[in-house]
């Protein structure tokens, strides 16, 4: 069965690892649905999370396939794992005066803040499970979205648990390249 | 041939082997690429200069290495392939930048296909123009991404030296493949304080080499209890240097042998448990074997679909044990109930102590019943042209078995693969991932230059041995002695057969020209032979044998001989046609 993945990619910050991970899972015709990416609470290490649709065993062969590149050190998949994953979205709804009183309140509905506005626009910015995000963006649209611009989930597991280069202090489904073992 | 240390006296330090405290000296960065080069055993570079490159070639005179220059990049990149493959070391190919580099793609990516360790140093455009499509410059780096293991775009004269060190490590640690390092020509000129580097720790790559011990006892015990066992010998084995302990452990087992494409010569031909080629245009008998098979046991290789045919029909009744060092493999294609993440040679050595004696007579001879004897009668009652497969014997023959073989890719490389009976460890040279045609004479000359001593011959039909005949003047103009079998139907035979089997005889631009090949031989100062006979067949090939130089043999064959058997595309193995009319 295809479902949604959600991978942890911990990888060397060199020029051109990002373009790697991307052209890998393009040439193995894996179907990315959002990929953020950013430092780490560690130097010189980078930390990917990659969305990414397939069934499990593709996703272990993706895993698998990402451990071949040089500068990848962990790849975690927090799919069956206890995570919050959030996203940020900007978007900027039209607006007029009837409109506005309507608009603020669904954005307050969803804890979003408002970033700017014009006589014709609203700037909202949101963040929140991407659901939350998909429902508030459903309400909006009614209104009219000019321009929309959205991040892809980033996410951490929780407790006390933690993601490292060196991986999860929980559990770990890609445990070193002995994975098949 | 004078070393740079010879000029550079501070430098020598073969006697007293405490690099670290000798003086640093300051060297270009062209230079610096040859010590580099020179740290790492390389004795010979195939390449090719141009404009970026000028500064790199400028160095190359006083290098202690030889460089061969082919006629054609990608030539170099698979004479490199060729020569690493019977040497076991790497193979270093160059060129220039932009089209010299493109030039270069194929090669590495036959090299990432088959596994085999190459390095690439390619000349960049000076720094401050890449990025501004700068005369012959490319994004090779990003050209190469998905066909090599690694690469590499230095952007400082400091990390060449340490670059190219990993480089080799890493063409040639767990998972062998090519690795580019593509270097800016502003670089080449630069001037720094050179020391050898020393291998840094990579965190990102630690490939496997010892397998998880409870792995190798199920794998062992799988061995134990079964009937109708079978292994799958791939590239592995060779790549490991295992193949006496796979020997060891085929004869303890007395397991029959199945061989890839490039699994052959990893355990004797002629031995009784070996049984041959599997796959597409392997024997009936060892498909026949895989259909009936209990156990299969794979050891190095990648279930590729010319060997596995319809997956859903491969290998039905079997539990797949795979041993491979790359854990990526595992479940790729197959679906596998062992898996041993491991060196080939390591989890051998371990199986060894586990396994127990046994013979499988009654199994032996179940798939010696499966022999098409059929068409073997049918191979035996022949016409006069020389039939393709009996050349391929005779050049066996004549040269005991014991030559380093080169094939080109199509029907040839197949009847190369069924007929040639191949006993020994790596001198075996075929495309068995890419599918390169041209491969055949670069390679061979790789191989002649890896292995001055040995006789060397290349298996080409009229088509590849098209797209690489200017290799012949580097033949020439290295004095190296190679002896080119040219099966010539007038076709591009593989692609015809299949026209002829699946298309409807709809022959297609298959019908292809060549020049008389004995003429062209003699134009590039070689010598050529025609055979059209069976009677000239072996004095033709003692002949070849005979003549100092390289040697150009033309075969004129049947032009519509076929390669059987053939497992039709997307066909399970056990659906192979033995003749036309099974179709």
């Amino acid at each position: 069965m295809k479902r949604q993945h959600t991978l942890i990619v911990m990888v060397e910050d060199h020029p051109g690892v990002l373009n790697r991970v991307v052209s890998l899972l393009r040439r193995r015709s894996f179907n990315i649905d959002s990929i953020t990416v950013g430092h780490s609470e560690q130097p010189r290490v980078s930390r990917m999370t990659i969305v990414v649709r397939g069934t499990d065993a593709d996703i272990e062969q993706a895993g698998k396939q990402l451990y071949k590149l040089m500068e990848v050190l962990k790849v975690i998949d927090l799919t069956d794992q206890s995570v919050i994953a959030h996203e940020m979205m900007i978007v900027k709804v039209a607006a007029k005066a009837q409109q506005r009183q309507e608009v603020l309140l669904i954005a307050q509905m969803f804890n979003a803040r408002v970033l700017d506005a014009s006589p014709n626009t609203i700037m909202i910015e949101a963040t929140g499970p991407v659901e939350q995000i998909e429902s508030l963006l459903g309400m909006l649209r009614a209104f009219g979205i000019r321009e929309l611009a959205r991040t892809g989930a980033i996410a951490m597991t929780k407790g006390s648990g933690m993601i490292t280069s060196k991986g999860l202090t929980d559990s770990d489904r890609y445990a070193g390249s002995a994975a098949a073992d | 041939m004078a070393s740079i240390e010879a000029t550079l006296p501070t430098l020598s330090n073969g006697h007293n082997g405490h690099i670290e405290e000798i003086e640093a000296v300051e060297l270009s960065g062209a230079q610096i690429v040859c010590k580099a080069l020179e740290e790492e055993g390389v004795d010979i570079v195939f390449g090719y200069p141009g404009g970026a490159v000028i500064p790199l070639y400028d160095a190359l005179p006083k290098a202690g290495f030889h460089h061969v220059l082919t006629r054609f990049e990608q030539w170099a990149a698979l004479a490199a392939d060729g020569y690493a493959r019977v040497t076991g070391k790497v193979g270093v190919c160059m060129a220039t930048s932009g089209p010299g580099a493109t030039n270069l793609v194929t090669g590495l990516a036959n090299a990432q296909l088959d596994s085999v360790p190459v390095v690439a140093i390619t000349g960049q455009v000076v720094q401050p123009l890449i990025g501004k499509d700068a005369f012959q410059e490319c994004d090779i780096t990003g050209i190469t991404l998905p066909v090599t293991k690694h690469n590499y775009l230095v952007t400082r004269i400091q990390d060449i030296a340490p670059t190219i060190k990993e480089a080799f490590y890493l063409a040639k640690s767990g998972r062998p493949g090519p690795v580019l390092v593509d270097i800016p020509k502003s670089l080449f000129v630069a001037k720094t304080q050179y020391k050898p580097a020393k291998l840094k720790d990579r965190r990102g790559y630690q490939p496997t080499t010892s397998p998880n011990m409870r792995q190798v006892k199920l794998a062992a015990e799988a061995i134990n209890t079964a009937k109708q066992p079978l292994f799958m010998a791939g590239h592995g084995i060779l790549l490991s240097g295992a193949e006496e302990a796979f020997a060891k452990l085929v004869e303890k087992t007395g397991i029959p042998v199945a061989f890839t494409l490039l699994g052959q010569g990893c355990y004797p031909e002629s031995k009784p448990l070996a049984l041959g080629l599997m796959g597409m245009h392997g024997h009936r008998e060892v498909n026949k074997a895989l259909e009936e098979a209990d156990l299969l046991v794979n050891i190095g290789a990648r279930f590729d679909d010319r060997a596995t045919g319809k997956i859903s029909g491969f290998a039905p009744k079997a539990v797949v044990v795979h041993v491979d060092i790359d854990p990526a493999e595992i479940g790729k294609n197959v679906e596998t109930t062992v898996p041993v993440v491991g060196d080939a040679r390591e989890v051998i050595d371990l199986l060894m102590d586990l396994v127990e004696e046994k013979h499988h007579d009654e199994w032996l001879a179940w798939i010696e019943s499966q022999r098409n004897y059929v068409l073997e009668a049918a191979l035996e009652d022949r016409p006069a042209t020389p039939e393709p497969y009996t050349i391929i014997k005779a050049i066996s023959e004549a040269s005991n078995g014991e030559a380093i073989y080169a094939t080109d890719v199509g029907q040839h490389q197949m009847w190369a693969a069924q007929h040639l009976g191949l006993d020994y460890p790596n001198r075996w040279l075929s495309s068995g991932g890419l599918g390169t045609m041209g491969y055949g004479l670069p390679a061979a000359i790789g191989a002649k230059i890896g292995c001055p001593d040995r006789e060397v011959w290349a298996i080409c039909g009229d088509g590849g041995f098209q797209m690489s005949l200017n290799e012949l003047a580097t033949c020439t103009q290295e004095g190296i002695d190679v002896k080119i079998a040219v099966l010539n139907n007038g076709y591009l035979g593989m692609v015809r057969q299949w026209q002829d089997l699946f298309q409807g005889k709809n022959y297609s631009e298959v019908k292809i020209n060549g020049p008389d090949f004995v003429k062209l031989a003699e134009a590039y100062g070689v010598t050529g032979i025609r055979v059209e006979t069976d009677a000239e067949l072996m004095p033709a090939i003692q002949k070849a044998r005979e003549t100092p130089g390289t040697v150009v043999v033309e075969f004129v064959i049947e032009p519509e001989a076929n390669v059987w058997p053939i497992v039709p595309q997307g066909a399970s193995n056990s659906e192979m046609l033995h003749r036309y009319e099974d179709r």
